[in-house]
């Protein structure tokens, strides 16, 4: 029948288009899937390695990037990277400079930072941002994990409904910070503040290369080495762990409220799908007989 | 209904049992939505990691004279007594009072010149006048409520009027001669 | 089709009562004795799964409020604040954000359910149209709601989006100011967004009360399409039977919805909203939410700003006047094997038109999204000109013969409804 061929042929056509590739030359290519300890249903963070992410992102990222919608006590919230609560209070004594104020006399002042503050960020606004860095607005690095992503593709997406993929960000990140390469010949020459990178779209990027191998020391075990080498490829896997706990502090309760709830549910279905039958076992006489 | 009840005997017990546990779930599942619709009333972490203890500095507060500060969004009056002030305090039989407490329960021991309590009227919540030089102090030298005429004596105990119990003292330790922490 | 009152007061307090305010008669009547078509299949679950959400929704929205901030320059933080800070903050935020999007889930199969089964033919055009009614307060609502977390996607879909008025001749420049309440979008808009997104579930919530009220009076359509002619053998009483039938169809319908906010909870949001408003860049790729991209399809497909604007807002309006399109005197779908085919044709046209909607505004896309909004339109034709001269497949005499297996029920899937008679 003429109809359903077109049925099928308009389906066709839609599942031809959407695969086509989209805008080529703009995407970079795919970043590598990482296995995270933090991904699929019954997914939770590592805390040793938040803490390395956690010294990275306070010894590299936070030079240059805020990270304010975290505080102090956070990070010993359950769930996070688990410092104890005197640990977080002597950090934040380390922070000396946290504006209070105003005092008695009307004075702004300085004093030591408390477990209930903001993480200080580097420049006091955007313009301050900018004027230090070229330009460049460093942004923000504590919802970044979410913040940023990259586009999956029919019909991928539709998968990933069910292999609750959703490691788009910190994918991401990953491949960006380990994905700075001279850029191939056939690419206009760099300008002063610009930096090429594979993933980032367009390949130009403003912040060079962020990390070194060795460039953070991490704790030492019981051997008098590190359990996890101190590379490029660890420290960028580290501190994305630690960006998507600061993107998403709850992610362990939620995910294991959610198996709760899911079994609750399943089990509520089921009783109510034979109950149902009970009930629609036997109508009202006039309605059960002709 | 007369074919539904000459079927299987053990056929209604069954019915009621499902409809039972199908029900209990329900409602299991029906209080569990209410949790966090309630507990999210309760303070949230910022309020309570704000409300964590406040050091304060007693020396520059003269003799005769008081303070206010807030903690947890209370009111605080702190109050340098006089000699006099605490003689009177210490000269009253509490027998006769109607909150009973000596004063010696409502300061700390060696540092029974300061008095450290909520500034907030026990009837209904108004501010007590007394802390600021000029105020009234009522009858008893210590604070009174404009707004049901409440007095309170020198170490904040309700003397007179509707209030039903004294000015309560906040949890606070001396960490030094002339520091608190209160909280 | 409610017939005189069964409710019989037992007590004296209930009498009483009902001397006064009849309310549990009311309820009785259209709640537990309220007669349901016999036949109804699962689909016809929807309709409580939409009460459902809209509680739902008020709910979560009326605490999230509670804990919100709307401010330009704290919105953003509040509703981090809400994520991080508030108990079960995180869980109410995104009950309410992925609940916006299951709402639609659940809208837009009770639409299609109705439009498969003929179920805005009369009696029930008012109840139709109180029905387009609804869809488009909620899309407002949602519109609305999504600008208050103050992203990049709600300051650039509030920008998008109210820049539409401006396509209207004379006054469309002024609305867009009145929108605003500035010259851009920015802090008085988001006021204003804020205490519209507030008031219009109420409103949704009246017209609800009118659909339910229109629906009890003219009684259910139900998979033959053929009206109830004897109560006591086409219907059950709405309770137990309908009742529990909802309750298991609401609850699957939470598995589901429960699947997104607890394990995928972001997966139907943008990323870039995560970026706090930004009015000096418009980020890479704006789309609205996805129940929005078939209609942003068609408002790209017209190369000409106010034909955009008046195809999109056609595609809405368009549906309050299907009753009297579409010109065939059957309702239901399974007995009209042409009109069958175009509708399966215009799910998917749909289907197409949101994943257009999603797509750059480059080619093939652009033609693509022109061929397919000729296609929407071209449904609303095929309707009224199939009607014509479309033989239909015998019907069931009546709804207790489809289900019974009557003379009239040959159609092998006109009997594949859910009741079962047994003995």
């Amino acid at each position: 029948m003429s109809l359903r061929l077109s049925l099928v042929g308009l389906a066709a056509g839609l599942a031809f288009a959407a695969a086509s590739p989209v805008l080529a030359a703009e995407a970079g290519p795919k970043p590598p899937a990482q296995s995270w300890s933090f991904s699929g249903p019954f997914g939770k963070f590592d805390q040793a390695q938040l803490q390395r992410g956690f010294k990275v992102a306070k010894e590299v990222c936070a030079s240059c990037h805020a990270m304010s919608l975290i505080r102090f006590r956070n990070l010993s919230q359950p769930g996070g990277p688990g410092f104890t609560p005197s640990q977080v209070a002597a950090l934040a004594a380390t922070y000396t400079n946290i504006k209070d104020g105003p005092n008695e006399s009307g004075e702004m002042f300085e004093r030591p930072g408390r477990p209930a503050d903001a993480f200080p960020a580097p420049f006091p606004n955007e313009q301050a941002a900018r004027a230090a860095n070229g330009g460049a607005y460093p942004p923000p690095i504590d919802m970044l994990a979410k913040a940023r992503t990259y586009t999956r593709g029919f019909p991928t997406f539709i998968f990933d409904i069910f292999t609750q993929y959703q490691e788009n960000g910190p994918d991401y990140i990953v491949a960006l910070l380990t994905g700075y390469k001279d850029p191939p010949k056939d690419f206009p020459p760099l300008l002063p503040g610009q930096n090429y990178n594979t993933y980032m779209p367009g390949h130009l990027i403003a912040m060079p290369k962020p990390l070194n191998d060795g460039q953070v020391e991490y704790p030492k075990g019981p051997d008098g080495k590190s359990p996890v080498p101190e590379t490029v490829e660890q420290y960028a896997k580290d501190v994305t762990a630690f960006m998507m706990w600061m993107a998403e502090p709850h992610l362990e309760a939620r995910k294991r409220l959610g198996f709760q709830v899911m079994l609750f549910l399943a089990l509520f279905a089921g009783l109510l799908y034979f109950t149902k039958k009970k009930i629609w076992s036997r109508l009202p006489e006039h309605a059960s007989t002709h | 209904m007369a074919h539904a009840t000459d079927t299987t005997g053990t056929e209604p017990t069954r019915r009621d049992f499902l409809l039972l546990t199908t029900g209990a779930f329900g409602a299991v599942g029906a209080a569990a939505v209410v949790v966090p619709l309630i507990s999210q009333l309760a303070p949230d972490a910022q309020t309570v990691a704000a409300g964590a203890p406040i050091d304060l500095d007693l020396a520059p507060i003269a003799e005769g004279q008081a303070i206010k500060l807030f903690w947890r969004g209370k009111l605080i009056f702190v109050r340098n007594r006089t000699k006099k002030e605490i003689d009177e305090a210490l000269a009253v039989n509490i027998a006769t009072l109607r909150d009973p407490q000596t004063d010696q329960q409502r300061t700390k021991p060696g540092h029974e010149r300061y008095l450290v309590v909520y500034g907030s009227c026990t009837h209904l919540g108004c501010v007590p006048l007394g802390s600021a030089p000029g105020e009234p102090k009522g009858e008893f030298d210590g604070w009174f409520c404009p707004c049901h005429g409440s007095h309170y004596d020198s170490s904040g105990r309700i003397r007179k009027g509707p209030a039903p119990l004294n000015l309560p003292v906040p949890p606070y330790a001396f960490t030094a001669d002339t520091k608190i922490k209160i909280g | 089709m409610s017939g005189h009152s069964t409710y019989q007061p037992k007590t004296g307090i209930e009498r009483w009562l009902d001397a006064r305010l009849p309310i549990v008669r009311l309820m009785h009547d259209s709640a537990v004795s309220y007669p349901v078509p016999r036949n109804l299949n699962l689909l016809w679950t929807f309709g409580g799964i939409l009460v459902f959400m809209l509680v739902a929704q008020i709910i979560t929205g009326v605490i999230l409020a509670m804990h919100y901030t709307p401010n330009a320059t704290m919105a953003f933080n509040s509703v981090e604040h809400i994520m991080r800070d508030v108990n079960f903050g995180w869980l109410l935020r995104y009950l309410h954000s992925n609940g916006a999007s299951m709402f639609f889930v659940a809208v837009y199969i009770h639409i299609f359910r109705g439009l498969y089964y003929g179920s805005y033919k009369a009696p029930r055009e008012v109840l139709w149209i109180l029905g387009v009614i609804i869809f488009l307060l909620m899309m407002a609502t949602a519109f609305m709601g999504y600008v208050l977390p103050w992203g990049q996607m709600s300051f650039w879909g509030a920008t998008v989006i109210t820049n539409l008025f401006s396509a209207l001749p004379v006054i469309g420049e002024t609305i867009v100011t009145f929108l605003w309440g500035g010259y851009s979008v920015d802090n008085p808009t988001l006021n204003r967004f804020f205490s519209l997104h507030f008031l219009l579930p109420f409103m949704i919530a009246g017209v609800v009360v009118l659909h339910i009220w229109a629906l009890h009076h003219v009684g259910q359509n139900n998979p033959t399409g053929v009206e109830v002619k004897d109560v006591k053998k086409d219907t059950v009483p709405f309770t137990p039977y309908a009742t529990i039938k909802d309750l298991f169809g609401m609850v699957c319908f939470m598995l589901v919805f429960a699947w997104f906010v607890f394990y995928q909870p972001n997966f139907m949001g943008h990323a870039d909203n995560y970026i706090p408003a930004n009015p000096a860049s418009t980020p890479a790729h704006i789309v609205p939410e996805w129940y929005f991209l078939p209609f942003y399809a068609i408002l790209r497909a017209i190369p000409d700003k106010l034909g955009g604007v008046i195809a999109m807002g056609g595609a809405i309006v368009i549906l309050a006047f299907l009753p009297w399109i579409d010109t065939s005197k059957v309702k239901s779908m399974t007995y009209r094997p042409i009109a069958r085919q175009f509708f399966w044709m215009f799910v998917l046209v749909c289907i197409g038109l949101g994943y257009l909607g999603a797509m750059p505004a480059d080619e093939p896309y652009v033609t693509l999204s022109r061929i397919l909004t000729v296609m929407y339109f071209g449904y609303f034709v095929a309707l009224a000109l199939i009607g014509i001269f479309e033989r239909p497949a015998q019907l069931p005499t009546s709804i207790a013969d489809s289900v019974l297996g009557g003379s009239g029920a040959r159609l092998a899937h006109a009997t594949a409804s859910e009741p079962q008679a047994k003995g």
